[in-house]
């Protein structure tokens, strides 16, 4: 049998093995964001956290961007990319809004309205 | 000798938690939700079990990328409940069976699954929002002992949904040879459709999660046969998490009586799904 490789869907993330080993050492950096001592730390100097926990350079400037669609590129799971949308006061709406080029208030309508079942 | 006397599947999506603890079930939006999962929750106030198993996934707060278990069971006396990063639900501690727990884990071991253990872990919303499906209002403590059994669905590649659900039968075939307890509960959570990333954010797929709804009851060796990839571009990225529900249906018997179901979009950036079973039920000859 041969070996399966993830599948390619348009407009979706599949967070498989390479991607996670790309984003090992950022995702382990969104975990930590759980703790209020933690996000203290990450608030007093961001750049110094990022190199603690050894992002790349893409993935630091990622991060102070808060350039979410990049995070996803460069190996974040969306599980732990919440966590510093969280520390930020977004919501999971927030998110979809900016993966999908719509408001906040437009993605959440749009999911009111049912969702979006044309995708 | 225990019984599986019923089956929930059902979502778990943080935001009906929050909505339960910050007390705005009433409020429109979520009122039909709310109102949804009442038949299935007067009835199973009627239907403690001795003791409950439930199957869910983490979600970056119990456990991380440096251990990913494709199954694994919690074998303690006690389980937190998981601190998300805004506070932890003012909800129960989980008091666990830990005598159930190494019984299943030999049974299933001796069965060919070959579980991961721990024995210790904070459950997060994956866990206690089906126990507030369930329990809207437990006081200091949920109804019974709960089991968790935890399943990788957020690193590719998951167990397939044919894996699940002959995990399912061979729990059904462990918990019937445990003395410990008479009545069983079983929870299979997640779902329905919904992606949270890329472009495709957003997708929810009605005719999809009917037909799963339908099917979960009546063929699930139908879902059984579908693949990851058919998880993932029929029901979203995350709405693979359905393969869960069939952990749980595996645990029944071939017929199922159904108690409730209910339907309703959105919980947040899910379509959230709701099925009760009674495994009481005459089987065909
Ligand atoms: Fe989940």
């Amino acid at each position: 049998m041969t070996s399966r490789i993830s599948p390619d869907l348009p407009g979706t993330y599949v967070f498989d093995g390479p991607t996670s080993r790309r984003g090992f050492r950022m995702n382990k950096l969104f975990m930590s964001l759980r703790s209020e001592a933690a996000r203290t730390d990450f608030l007093a100097d961001e750049p110094g956290y990022c190199a603690r926990f050894g992002l790349t350079d893409d993935q630091t400037e990622a991060v102070l961007e808060r350039d979410w669609q990049a995070m996803l590129d460069l190996g974040g799971s969306i599980f732990y990319i919440y966590k510093l949308a969280m520390m930020d006061g977004h919501s999971m709406q927030y998110l979809g809004g900016v993966f999908t080029g719509m408001s906040e208030a437009d993605f959440k309508a749009a999911m009111l309205a049912g969702g979006r079942t044309d995708v | 000798m225990s019984e599986v006397i019923w089956g929930l599947a059902t979502s778990h999506v943080p935001s009906i938690g929050a909505a339960m603890d910050r007390g705005v079930t009433a409020d429109p939006v979520w009122a039909p939700l709310f109102e949804g999962y009442a038949p299935a929750r007067e009835w199973l106030a009627d239907n403690t079990p001795d003791v409950a198993i439930l199957v869910y996934n983490d979600h970056a707060n119990g456990i991380d990328l440096d251990i990913v278990p494709t199954f694994a069971i919690g074998t303690a006396e006690r389980y937190e409940v998981a601190d998300e990063g805004f506070g932890r639900r003012p909800v129960p501690d989980v008091v666990g069976s830990p005598e159930l727990s190494f019984h299943l884990l030999q049974n299933l071991m001796d069965d060919g699954f070959d579980l991961t253990v721990f024995q210790e872990l904070d459950v997060d919303h994956g866990f206690t929002v089906p126990l507030s499906v369930w329990t809207p209002q437990p006081g200091d403590a949920w109804p019974c002992p709960v089991v968790p059994l935890l399943v990788n669905v957020i690193q590719y590649p998951q167990p397939t949904a044919a894996r699940c659900y002959a995990l399912g039968k061979a729990l059904g075939r462990a918990i019937a040879s445990f003395e410990g307890a008479r009545t069983v509960g079983i929870l299979g959570t997640g779902g329905m459709s919904h992606q949270l990333a890329g472009a495709r954010a957003g997708f929810i797929n009605p005719r999809f999660d009917a037909m799963f709804l339908d099917a979960i009851e009546n063929d699930p060796e139908k879902l059984a046969a579908l693949t990851r990839e058919d998880f993932i571009r029929e029901a979203g990225s995350e709405g693979i998490e359905l393969i869960m529900w069939l952990v749980m249906r595996g645990a029944m018997n071939a017929q199922v009586r159904k108690v409730h179901s209910a339907y309703h979009v959105p919980a947040s950036n899910t379509a959230a799904g709701l099925a009760l079973f009674d495994n009481r039920t005459a089987q065909p000859a």
